[in-house]
């Protein structure tokens, strides 16, 4: 039912005095309806210049090969499966938020779901453009499938992880693409019927014919939740089988058994950085904090701290069995990374990710936009920096000493690397310019539950316990969106 | 006779709309079908609407995956061309089980939303057949075939009595229509 009334203490998912279900879609479609404004244009202009990076980037190092790169004997990878790892690490919080969310039935992911799986999209994006340049060849490309002899190659080798990759990745990309795209189509439809002209004609045909009858809403819940409950397995396996390309290695630090779990958890946990990084401009940019309220901030801001915490006791596990372990090579891996010469490196992956998020214990610090904004960029840098350290330290020096040498990355592995950030902010760019940001039908399902103005009308009404009027009336001073002394009078 | 072919009653409200639903039904009027913005949970039992049989779909899309990515490996690694790996079987199951969960995902996605979009014929391209325009924005809207029904005022007063907001007596039953 659309209408049973919440418990009172907790807080509202859509602030705001006279939200009805019109005021809604008007203030999501928005951007979509109107023409950008100027902190689109100078963002879009930066983007697309990092962009064109990218492709300039990315084209060199298909014309003169990976001997562009920084690469060489002893360090044999390095930014480009950083970057990899880091993207796909990335993407992952977009599959949380719309998956495992909506099986643990956490209404607030409503309103935050369509830009996270966009961006899950857009970052798998990114991370497959380093897949296809680091290899070489990349017209070659299609090597990694099942094809028989006559190829050129025998059959792919299915018991490497490498080859599980394709198939985790590839996956990925294409559920998310349509669990997403499926989940559109009702506000497709909401944009097509309010257009004219040639927009009207674009919308109808990615609208697919949507109506919104009893029945296609029926089989729509049936298959977002179906959808969902295959890809909360699917995010978790991703994130194991791109941790088994190390875990199943004999090299020091890349031997690691804890990888699947500590991997899957720092995946979301830099996800959700990512998710904060982004909804915290948008939401102002666009004017959408009534539906992006403070509770969302704070809850995201809690799970990067619970898997923030996760990743600290992984790296504590991970320094424990070194030492038990009583392999010195194991030992020295590990002791490497405070006095090796990347101790810098080192203290950027443990300063980042486990004493910075450590802050987020304090709500002061949880329930302030500028400063959760600034932890959620720290949180990415020291989840690169995680990659760089597994991937490169443990590489520069492992076995034999004579062999031992340092990374230093050249003018295209930084070009990549930062372009591929600029690709990723043009694609979400250009998202919140012709797709709704929010689900909107979504939201319009917790209107008359979950709103502030709902709850308002509970307290008006009376019969509430005081002592729970007075929890909530406190919970609500956190929330920028809501004007407290509205509540002061009574 | 009137030229009106199907009239509808216009909802602000989801609460108001299962109210409407349930006074057409006291009346014995038949309802043609009902648009809303978003999913109204229970109004498929009000309407006698079956479970969707998508479920057994998805499930019958995993197991096809399953077996085909299962029965390519075995194919590819044990009966065409085994390599020796360090002495170790060519037939190593445990290794399988990660393509084999993929693709139980991958079939499973593809097959049971492929089924959705033929059921539910969506696809790029379809002529949006929409009975009004609001009913994807802020209204709630009922559909009663207008043919052979009791007289179109009774049906105009309950609907408004169950509080429609507005209630259109359509001569063409789709507006989407050029």
């Amino acid at each position: 039912m659309a209408s049973h009334s919440e418990s009172i203490i907790r807080e509202p998912l859509i602030t705001g005095k006279n939200i009805t279900y019109a005021q809604i879609t008007n203030d999501v479609l928005r951007p979509v309806e109107n023409m950008p404004g100027k902190a689109w244009w100078i963002g879009f202009s930066v983007a697309s210049l990092g962009a064109c990076l990218w492709v300039f980037a990315v084209s060199y190092t298909f014309w003169y090969g990976i001997g562009s790169w920084g690469l060489n004997k002893t360090v044999g990878w390095a930014w480009d499966i950083t970057g990899f790892v880091w993207w796909v690490g990335i993407g992952h919080a977009g599959t949380l938020i719309s998956a495992i969310l909506l099986l643990f039935r956490q209404n607030w992911r409503n309103s935050i779901n369509r830009s996270a799986e966009a961006m899950t999209i857009f970052a798998v994006i990114c991370a497959a453009t380093y897949v296809v340049s680091h290899m070489g060849r990349p017209w070659l490309a299609y090597w990694p499938l099942p094809l028989p002899n006559q190829f050129g190659s025998i059959w792919v080798n299915f018991n490497s992880p490498l080859v599980w990759d394709v198939f985790a990745i590839s996956t990925y990309f294409s559920v998310s693409l349509v669990f997403w795209y499926t989940g559109l189509l009702p506000d497709l439809a909401t944009i097509r019927d309010r257009a004219t002209g040639i927009r009207r004609k674009i919308y109808s045909v990615l609208s697919f014919g949507w109506t919104g009858s009893v029945k296609t809403w029926q089989r729509f819940e049936t298959v977002c939740l179906i959808l969902a409950g295959i890809s909360t397995p699917l995010v978790l396996s991703v994130h194991t089988i791109v941790s088994m390309d190390f875990a199943t290695s004999l090299e020091p630090g890349w031997h690691t058994t804890i990888f699947p779990p500590y991997f899957v958890a720092g995946a979301i946990f830099s996800g959700f950085a990512m998710v904060q990084t982004l909804l915290l401009v948008t939401r102002k940019v666009l004017g959408l904090e009534n539906y992006i309220t403070m509770f969302h901030i704070e809850a995201m801001n809690k799970i990067i701290l619970l898997t923030g915490s996760i990743v600290g006791v992984a790296y504590l596990t991970e320094f424990f069995i070194a030492y038990y372990s009583g392999g010195e090579y194991e030992q020295y891996t590990f002791l490497n990374r405070f006095i090796g010469p990347y101790w810098w490196a080192g203290c950027m992956m443990y300063g980042c990710n486990v004493l910075m998020t450590q802050l987020m214990w304090f709500k002061k610090i949880r329930t302030n936009i500028p400063i959760s904004w600034v932890l959620s960029i720290v949180v990415n840098i020291g989840m690169w920096f995680e990659r760089f350290v597994i991937i490169v330290i443990s590489l520069h020096r492992d076995f034999v000493p004579s062999s031992w040498a340092m990374f230093y990355p050249t003018w295209v592995d930084v070009s990549v690397f930062v372009g591929s950030i600029g690709l990723f902010f043009t694609m979400f760019l250009l998202f919140i310019r012709v797709l709704p940001s929010i689900a909107m039908a979504e939201v319009k399902l917790i209107l008359k539950s979950s709103s502030e103005q709902a709850k308002k009308k509970l307290i008006d009404g009376g019969h509430l316990e005081p002592e729970q009027v007075e929890y909530y009336k406190e919970s609500l001073t956190s929330f920028d969106s809501v004007d407290i002394t509205d509540y002061q009078k009574r | 006779m009137s030229s009106t072919k199907y009239i509808l009653g216009l909802f602000a409200d989801p609460d108001e709309m299962m109210n409407g639903i349930d006074t057409l039904q006291k009346n014995s009027v038949p309802i043609y079908d009902v648009y809303t913005p978003m999913p109204i949970h229970g109004i498929e039992r009000k309407l006698g609407i079956k479970d969707s049989r998508l479920g057994y779909a998805a499930f019958m899309f995993g197991c096809l995956g399953g077996t085909t990515i299962f029965s390519m490996a075995y194919y590819m690694l044990v009966q065409d061309w085994p390599m020796n790996i360090g002495g170790k079987p060519a037939f190593a199951i445990p290794d399988f089980i990660p393509i084999t969960f993929e693709w139980t995902v991958l079939f499973t996605a593809f097959g049971m939303t492929l089924t959705f979009f033929y059921a539910t014929h969506l696809f790029p391209g379809r002529t949006p057949r929409v009975m009004d325009l609001r009913a994807t924005d802020d209204r709630f809207v009922i559909a009663i075939d207008a043919k052979g029904n009791i007289p179109h005022e009774d049906i105009t007063n309950l609907l408004k009595e169950a509080g429609a907001v507005e209630v259109k007596h359509n001569d063409r039953k789709y507006v989407s229509y050029e």
